[in-house]
């Protein structure tokens, strides 16, 4: 690699372009939402303004974040996603442990099967299971055959979560599938040796040894989740609102730019969070990742 | 035999795919032994020893272990424990933890654990590192974290893959002995996994040689070097002389035969032979002299090669035939080195009862 | 677990375990199953959808000619063909520039370059909606002709798409014997000649996977076109997304069945692509 002062012309003409548009169209715009996240909407003639702000008014939207309500909706997202995390990690770690122990000619076809739904349009995936759990869906048609139902499957929390474990499900089994291709198999023979059960060598061999794909999968799966709209949007409606629907209606039903843009920051801050979690992880397993 | 602790019985192998590393082997190693399974590289002995531990099972064939036909048993159940080859130390355990995790999983009480790891720690002398991770730790100190792990659990017989094969020469040496001394103590079956014929010799009490998945002879590292049983096995162990011969006709226990650049002899051989077979000699067996001995074998030619090696020195001779002779010649006097040099015309003599007979 | 195992299978086998491999079909299956049913029923006689009744290509024709879902997949998809051409070039620039070069503050650089992948979609959603606004571009291009109204929303398919291109042009470029450039460079070729005779052809593998990449996201993009996009600009998933709001029907199947068609065969072809850099690292 050489020294950007080697060959300025070169380097510029390489960087400046992309530097720009990250500027114009990401900085700046996070820029606008940081400075209205603490503005107020505009009181003209004793009348909320529909398109005025006072700027950098200081932290009300923030506080109001802290209202029951939102901290309610803030919980829920976190446990929704949290468990939505959890049941990835479940049915991930079968997926990726199989994989690599599958016969190397098997391993590419079963990855992209594993893989091939997340290139599928998350709406159509998400469609896809609107149609399968719907009240007169393929699932109660199914259980209508042997007398029972039909049940209402959507709209609660059960439905946001089975979408986001369903559609989030192939980002934990990839970085899971790499670092237990990668983890040595004689520690799994030498457990199985001195007499550990099939149970106790996953237990405490693969799975402390396993770690860093786990904690890589549980973030790379629980940032999205947090973030999440459309699933909760679509599957669970009303009645289970998570904290990127809370925003979507401030920036269009409500109308509440401020707040909402307070919402997306705090956001922001827990994606950020749970990035510097596994940013600490990786400097602690450093010697264990072998 | 009887008191056969592990008795491996027509075990065959073959992986999918073709290759059938281990062929029909037949091997009963008994209670108490250091056994060595010897051979070449990618000869099956790997595979054996993990079928011994359970790690592979055999396509057919019946593994006994202390009396029960343990083939298709899990490893976690069965009395035999492995130092493996990159000796597979847990790397997020302590050394304590790490000896300890087999007495664990099987659910001994704690005051016993600590008790039996403190036991296994003193005799393999890493007491001082107990509560370091292996990664702060030399490969010569993880392997005996591996060989402490193994010995805790007491087994009935201690598997070894290839225990020198990473250490220092220097390392190596301590470790032989080491090996040595703790299989005395400890009174375990110990089976070791070598290619390496120095090994093999100077720890084993008995030694299976392998060779393309078959089993070829199992003796004493002595009976191994002094009556090989096939060209492969004499080979194989040590430095030999094979020169081809001719065999005229049977007379009892000996053959009348040819030996190609030599000449007519008689020598002993057990069992029939007719046709071509080959006489081993090893090099030291070798004598030379500058007059013509007395010896019955002996044979003229030129000295091509002399290489010096202090107590030694090794000097190949160029008889009749193409035949080449390797002599090994012992430095005894700090005058003459071997005596002969390059160039020079000698004798090569031997005994005839040093002359090997191989017919396979 | 059994106790015993069978002929030939070692205790490792994973792969011959009937647990597993039950596990593994369910897994599939549930993964699936959605996804088939959508297509096959996009062939359904039915109009309800729910049980078959027949073969029919009607759902298609009907998709065909209804002129706002067929305009909102061509929105879509010359949003998709500028942005992803936009993306590979910048991602380029940005992988060869991270690639080639040491300079100050490049982790940072480098954090920021990865930051679009990162936050939150509907943040970056609503920060581009406040800023299109208050710029007064969303006015600006809301009245152009088409396809110049589709501006705003292909800017933001840009922005996210762009860093993911610059990943995987730059793995790709890990591979480069740099023994290459400078013998070319030896040969008398210049700093221009050397770029698009060595590396260049060598990037390209890097460049098409990164570019389908960038089209499928780019095709795929609900969130952030959801607020970036004008009343009259709807892209395909937006105005699928009304349709499911509004509920289940065959058309949408249809529609959706040509979506999934398009992105898996990208899909394949990137992968495709990208398989040989892995060969001949390993
Ligand atoms: N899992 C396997 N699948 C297919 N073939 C195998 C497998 N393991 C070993 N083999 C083959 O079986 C033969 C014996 O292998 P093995 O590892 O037992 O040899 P080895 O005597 O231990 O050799 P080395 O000294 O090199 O360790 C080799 O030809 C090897 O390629
Ligand atoms: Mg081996």
């Amino acid at each position: 690699m050489e020294n950007w002062k080697q060959n300025p012309r070169v380097f510029w003409t390489l960087g400046i372009p992309p530097s720009v548009w990250l500027l114009a169209f990401f900085i700046i715009p996070l820029g606008f939402l940081f400075v209205m996240s603490f503005s107020d909407k505009a009181i003209v003639d004793g009348q909320v303004s529909i398109t005025g702000y006072d700027y950098l008014t200081g932290f009300t939207n923030y506080i109001r974040a802290f209202d029951p309500l939102y901290l309610g909706i803030m919980w829920k997202s976190v446990w929704i996603s949290a468990l939505a995390t959890a049941l990835c990690l479940l049915t991930a770690y079968p997926i990726a442990f199989g994989i690599c122990f599958a016969k190397d000619k098997w391993k590419p076809l079963l990855l992209l099967l594993v893989v091939l739904p997340f290139w599928i349009n998350l709406l159509i995936r998400t469609y896809a299971l609107i149609a399968v759990f719907r009240t007169q869906g393929y699932l109660n048609k199914i259980l209508g055959w042997v007398g029972l139902g039909p049940y209402e499957m959507l709209y609660n929390n059960f439905a946001v979560v089975f979408g986001l474990v369903y559609v989030y499900m192939p980002f934990m089994v990839l970085p899971l599938y790499a670092t237990i291709e990668r983890l040595d198999k004689s520690y799994l023979e030498a457990s199985l040796d001195l007499g550990g059960s099939q149970f106790q060598t996953f237990m405490r061999v693969t799975v402390p040894l396993t770690m860093p794909g786990i904690v890589s999968g549980v973030i790379l799966v629980f940032i999205p989740c947090l973030g999440s709209f459309l699933t909760p949007d679509l599957l669970g409606g009303a009645n289970a609102l998570m904290i990127g629907n809370v925003i979507e209606r401030q920036f269009k039903a409500a109308n509440d730019w401020p707040f909402g843009a307070a919402l997306s920051f705090l956001l922001m801050y827990a994606t950020f969070g749970a990035l510097a979690l596994r940013y600490l992880f990786s400097l602690r397993s450093k010697g264990v990742d072998v | 035999m009887s008191d056969a602790i592990v008795s491996i019985r027509n075990v065959t192998k073959a992986f999918p795919g073709g290759v059938t590393a281990v062929d029909n082997v037949s091997l009963d190693i008994a209670q108490n032994e250091f056994f060595a399974l010897l051979g070449p590289s990618g000869c099956g002995k790997t595979t054996l020893r993990r079928m011994i531990s359970g790690l592979e099972t055999p396509t057919s064939g019946q593994i006994v272990i202390g009396g029960e036909d343990m083939a298709f048993t899990p490893p976690n159940k069965r009395p035999t424990n492995m130092v493996f080859q990159s000796y597979a130390v847990f790397p997020h355990m302590t050394v304590e933890q790490n000896v300890g995790y087999g007495l664990k999983v099987t659910g001994v009480a704690t005051d016993e654990i600590r008790r039996r790891v403190g036991e296994a720690l003193d005799m393999v002398k890493l007491t001082a590192l107990a509560a370091r991770k292996p990664d702060q730790m030399s490969g010569g100190q993880r392997q005996r974290v591996a060989l402490a792990r193994a010995l805790v659990k007491r087994p009935k017989v201690l598997l070894l893959d290839e225990p020198l094969s990473a250490l220092d020469a220097k390392l190596r040496d301590d470790m032989r002995m080491e090996l040595t001394r703790l299989q005395e103590t400890v009174g375990i079956t110990f089976i070791i996994v070598t290619h390496d014929q120095d090994e093999a010799l100077s720890m084993a009490s008995r030694i299976a040689v392998m060779d393309k998945g078959a089993v070829q002879q199992v003796a004493t590292p002595a009976e191994l070097y002094e009556h090989p049983r096939s060209r492969f096995v004499a080979d194989f162990i040590g430095k030999v002389n094979l020169i081809d011969a001719r065999v005229h006709r049977q007379i009892g226990r000996k053959i009348d035969c040819e030996l190609k650049g030599v000449g007519r002899m008689e020598l002993a051989s057990d069992g029939l032979v007719g046709g071509q077979v080959a006489v081993a000699v090893r090099p030291e067996k070798l004598k030379i002299a500058i007059a013509e001995p007395a010896s019955a074998i002996r044979v003229q030619g030129r000295v091509r090669d002399v290489a010096y090696y202090g107590d030694t020195s090794h000097v190949v001779i160029e008889a009749a035939d193409g035949l080449d002779l390797s002599v090994n010649v012992q430095n005894d006097t700090r005058l003459g080195g071997s005596g002969v040099e390059r160039g020079q015309t000698v004798w090569v003599h031997w005994a005839p009862e040093d002359s090997i007979v191989l017919t396979e | 677990m059994a106790a015993r195992l069978k002929p030939g299978q070692g205790p490792l086998d994973y792969g011959s375990r009937l647990w597993l491999r039950l596990l593994f079909a369910a897994i599939f299956f549930v993964l699936y199953a959605p996804i088939i049913t959508l297509v096959a029923f996009s062939f359904n006689t039915d109009k309800r959808g729910v049980v078959w009744r027949g073969f029919t290509l009607d759902n298609y024709a009907r998709a065909w000619n209804n002129a706002s879902l067929i305009e909102a997949l061509t929105n879509s998809l010359v949003i998709a063909v500028i942005a992803t051409v936009f993306a590979t070039v910048l991602g380029a620039l940005t992988a060869l520039l991270m690639w080639r070069f040491r300079f100050p503050l490049k982790g940072a650089y480098e954090g920021f370059m990865a930051l679009p992948i990162v936050i939150p979609e509907i943040c970056m959603g609503v920060a581009l909606l406040l800023f299109f606004v208050n710029s007064g571009m969303m006015e600006f291009f809301v009245h152009m002709p088409w396809p110049l109204n589709l501006g705003n929303i292909i800017f933001a398919h840009v922005t996210f798409c762009f860093p993911f291109v610059a990943v995987v042009v730059r793995s790709r470029l890990v591979g480069f014997n740099r023994q290459l450039e400078e013998a070319s460079k030896d040969l008398g070729a210049s700093e221009w000649q050397t770029f698009w005779s060595i590396i260049v052809p060598f990037m390209k593998p890097g460049l098409i996977a990164g570019a389908l990449l960038a089209f499928t996201l780019s095709l795929d993009d609900f969130v952030i076109t959801f607020f970036t996009s004008g009343p009259e600009t709807v892209t395909f998933p937006v105005k699928v997304y009304s349709l499911v709001r509004r509920g289940v029907s065959p058309e949408i199947n249809a529609a959706s069945t040509v979506l999934i068609v398009i992105t898996v065969v990208a899909t394949v072809l990137a992968m495709k692509l990208q398989a040989p850099p892995r060969a001949d690292k390993g």
